[in-house]
């Protein structure tokens, strides 16, 4: 290969970008040698979205510089950069359902302005391409019909058909079988060979491992680590990934003594529409007082443990205990049983699913729970005992303002969040399921709701916190159950839980007790 | 991003309206001078027409309720994310029903029995009316605005198919069922006053007016004061939580759209019970759609909706007396002056909003900030 003589395809320098008060890119620097594959790899919220976001023309940097291919570049939108040769396939993927795989790849970029002699040679187009890169699809087919792998496989021609020279790929992984990403590996291999070069969005440190060339590690908006892969390891890139322990304000909190079993799941199996196992075999058994962490990097199936425990959605295979009732997919719980039961749920999407947003505080204040009979005469609201108990929910979880006729939307982030868990935590439920408990609060906050956690363990309550922040896991956490590709990966008592282990199950590297294969 | 204007509540409510209402006046007074008369003169008999006299008032009423019951039904579907544009379809049903049960026991019961009943059959059939598309939406996926849209089809050749022939008076030569007993016909408010030792002109004002009001009042307490409103608006504003919440999306459904049914229902009791005393066609004569501009003006609240049938009701009232007052002025006129209504305080309600917040920030800022 002559990349030695070739300008590098991408060089970002001194990329800064805020949102608010969060420094999403830090000063970072890329630079990504013509014709390789380079991976970029780092936590949630690490900044790698952000950055290849502004290399495809979807935000602007606030500062920095970008050259693509040696030459300077201002990239003000996708269409800019698809005019430089960059081409980007998200994680979901852009495809119309109810249009063929022909037409879904012209789509904008028509080569005539009548479809007839568009379709025709954009036909040729693929064709040539399926023909150089080995890639298969049945173009005539709607994009409907086809399956993950080869849709994804749909998007890459786009790409290339569009004269992609520089190709993103964002998490492309997540959604594909380990048959389907095999395939993917070998046509991206291919596609190197043909001198296009990759950029590698992934969490997975093993594809890292198998694929890249050089590989980039941001953490915290700022790039942490940049060599070729020849001169890492596994174990450095998780290590860098994760960074050091920082304490999450654990403390000394006494150790946690477990109790009765209040929720037992078992082969805990969910499938969705487009026939993708989001969830796989998940057993878990939940503690009278103790706290169980679900980790993880986001997108590997805790949301959907989240849901399922609380009802929100039917799993396809599973069993579920709480207390004498049992549940099977034809009878699963529904929320409604759950309060009933005395599981409560913090929603991850509290602007969506946790309060109403045009809806006053109080009335947020008892989502769920309208049907108690301290709220509810005879089908009449008792809006009394509402607005004196979101008062009180108010004052003991230093809700701010403390005025119960706000509209919900009017709070910020960190009081919505305290508004939510201050409902269902009040109740001293028996189960508590925590959906991202702190995302997007405040440090001050962050310290108050991990405190109302840890008091409801204490008071004999079983916690399952799910996160996507490390600390918090830690932080929290009695036990800790990591999660990848749907499945338990891992399980952790907290004392075993370095950063180290962390990272490697979160990253798929390795089974610490191994599960049915 | 287009940030929703926050505009301090009181503006939304009567500011906002007021200056949409004055925009369309506005250009209603520009096309009147266009065709070549005097916009002034014009709005002065309009106002004359409507509220100038004790008949020009009652009839305004008397068209208001009828747009109250569609307004309100339209808001109930609206508060729960449905569109229900079957307002017509459940109108009819609803006048159906209480037909129907006018000719079946009108002979038989006394009048205070008999009235209930009509009002009964006459939200029932609404009811039933709008609660079937909503099954369908809840159910098996299909579009509410298709389906109520198709219902008003159905229900307008049902009624066609029924006065022309099970229900049509022999020796009539026009499709009309007989004539109600007299047990079965809604006092006229003239002769309810006339009760009352108050003389007022005959009119087809009648006791309806009075069921407008508690139904404006019922819904209003109904949506914010009782548990099923609470779930209702819940699902309306945000379907994931209400689920999350444990409401049953389907029987918010059901519900919501059966409330509206039912309201729009009441339609038959003010025009077949209140002032036909008979069954016939066309006597609903696109007030269900006028429900839609109703609800959409009046914000979808019951006191928002009783003003804006009541303006309505004036424009219908006045107009009629316009074509009468001024030679060569249509009817047309006030038809245009209506669809401005529609456009600028219904589709376009939020254009003056950024202008007014603005105007708003500078009149307020000086004066010691805003919160938050």
């Amino acid at each position: 290969m002559a990349s030695a003589v070739r300008p590098a395809a991408v060089a970002m320098r001194h990329i800064h970008k805020r949102f608010g008060a969060v420094h999403a890119n830090r000063d970072v620097a890329l630079t990504v040698c013509a014709g390789t594959v380079h991976g970029i790899v780092g936590e949630n919220g690490a900044g790698k979205s952000t950055l290849m976001s502004i290399l495809y023309g979807h935000y602007r940097a606030d500062g920095g510089e970008i050259e693509i291919e040696g030459r300077p570049a201002t990239i003000r939108s996708s269409r800019d950069a698809i005019a430089l040769g960059i081409g980007m396939v998200h994680q979901h993927f852009m495809l119309v359902d109810t249009l063929s795989a022909l037409d879904n790849a012209m789509l904008g970029a028509e080569p005539h302005w009548r479809l007839r002699p568009a379709r025709r040679e954009m036909r040729e187009r693929l064709d040539a391409l399926m023909r150089d890169t080995g890639m298969n699809v049945d173009l005539d087919a709607l994009v409907a019909d086809l399956p993950v792998g080869e849709r994804q496989r749909l998007e890459i021609l786009k790409a290339l058909a569009r004269g992609a020279r520089i190709l993103i790929l964002d998490e492309p992984t997540a959604v594909l079988t380990p048959r389907e990403t095999a395939a993917l590996f070998a046509t991206l291999s291919s596609l190197r060979e043909r001198g296009t070069t990759i950029l590698l969005i992934t969490h997975k440190l093993k594809e890292i491992m198998t694929l890249c060339d050089a590989v980039t590690v941001m953490r915290g908006g700022q790039v942490v680590l940049d060599r070729a892969i020849a001169d890492t390891s596994l174990d450095g890139l998780a290590e860098a990934m994760v960074g050091r322990r920082v304490d999450g304000g654990r403390g000394d909190t006494p150790d946690a003594v477990p109790g009765d079993v209040l929720l037992q799941a078992s082969g805990l199996g969910w499938t969705d529409a487009l026939g993708v196992a989001r969830l796989a075999d998940v057993s878990l058994a939940l503690r009278a007082g103790e706290i169980v962490g679900v980790a993880g990097v986001s997108g590997n199936g805790q949301s959907e443990l989240l849901d399922v425990l609380a009802g929100l959605l039917v799993p396809t295979t599973g069993r579920m205990q709480v207390g004498a009732r049992h549940f099977t997919p034809a009878h699963w719980i529904d929320p409604r049983q759950a309060r009933d039961l005395r599981i409560a749920h913090v929603p991850e999407d509290r602007q969506r699913r946790g309060l109403v947003l045009p809806f006053d505080a109080w009335e947020s204040a008892v989502l769920g729970y309208q049907r108690q009979p301290r709220y509810n005469r005879a089908g009449w609201m008792r809006q009394r005992a509402m607005r004196d108990d979101c008062a009180a929910m108010m004052e003991r979880y230093d809700v701010r303002p403390r005025d119960p006729f706000l509209r919900s939307s009017r709070f910020s982030g960190g009081n919505q969040q305290k508004l939510v868990l201050a409902r269902e935590a009040v109740r001293e439920p028996l189960v508590l399921l925590a959906g991202q408990p702190t995302r997007g609060v405040d440090v001050g906050a962050v310290r108050f709701i991990h405190g109302r956690l840890r008091a409801l363990r204490d008071a004999g309550g079983a916690v399952m916190v799910v996160s996507s922040e490390r600390d918090e896991i830690l932080a929290l956490s009695d036990r800790v159950i990591v999660m990848n590709a749907g499945r338990i990966a891992g399980e952790l008592p907290i004392a075993q839980c370095s950063e180290h282990a962390l990272g490697r199950l979160m990253g798929g590297a390795g089974h610490a007790r191994p599960r049915t294969r | 991003m287009s940030q929703p204007v926050e505009l301090p509540r009181w503006m939304d409510v009567a500011v906002l309206p007021a200056v949409n209402l004055a925009f369309a006046l506005l250009m209603a007074g520009a096309v009147v001078a266009l065709v070549g008369f005097e916009p002034g003169q014009v709005l002065g008999l309009l106002v004359k027409g409507a509220f100038g006299s004790k008949a020009g008032i009652s009839y305004t009423l008397y068209y208001a309720t009828t747009f109250v019951f569609t307004g309100l039904a339209v808001a109930v579907a609206f508060h729960g994310g449905l569109f229900n544009i079957g307002g017509e379809g459940q109108a009819i049903m609803g006048g159906l029903g209480a037909g129907l049960v006018a000719l079946a026991f009108g002979a038989h019961l006394p009048a205070w029995a008999m009235l209930p009943l009509m009002v009964l059959a006459a939200g029932l059939f609404g009811m039933t009316w709008a609660a079937v598309p909503g099954a369908l939406q809840a159910w098996r996926g299909s579009h509410i605005v298709i389906a109520t849209i198709m219902f008003n089809f159905i229900a307008a050749a049902l009624l066609s198919y029924l006065l022309g022939h099970a229900l049509k008076e022999p020796g009539n030569m026009s499709p009309e069922s007989r004539a109600f007993a007299a047990s079965a016909r809604l006092p006229g408010m003239h002769e309810a006053l006339a009760w009352l030792g108050i003389a007022w002109p005959r009119t087809p004002l009648n006791l309806s007016l009075l069921l407008a009001v508690a139904a404006a009042a019922g819904v209003y307490l109904a949506l914010w004061k009782s548990a099923p409103g609470y779930a209702l608006r819940a699902f309306g504003f945000a379907p994931d939580a209400a689920r999350y919440a444990g409401m049953r999306p389907r029987r918010v459904i059901l519900a919501s759209m059966a409330a509206s049914g039912a309201l729009a229902g009441m339609v038959g009791v003010n025009e077949i019970a209140g002032v036909h005393g008979r069954l016939l066609p066309d006597f609903v004569a696109g007030a269900g759609f006028a429900g839609i501009a109703v609800g959409l003006i009046g914000r979808n609240h019951p006191a928002g909706i009783v003003l804006a049938a009541l303006l309505f009701g004036a424009l219908h009232q006045g107009g009629s007396e316009l074509a009468f007052e001024i030679s060569g002025f249509s009817r047309d006129m006030v038809f245009m002056l209506q669809g401005l209504i529609v456009l600028f305080a219904g589709a376009m309600a939020q254009v003056a909003a950024p202008g007014l917040a603005r105007a708003w920030r500078l009149v307020s800022l000086p004066r010691g900030g805003r919160h938050g």
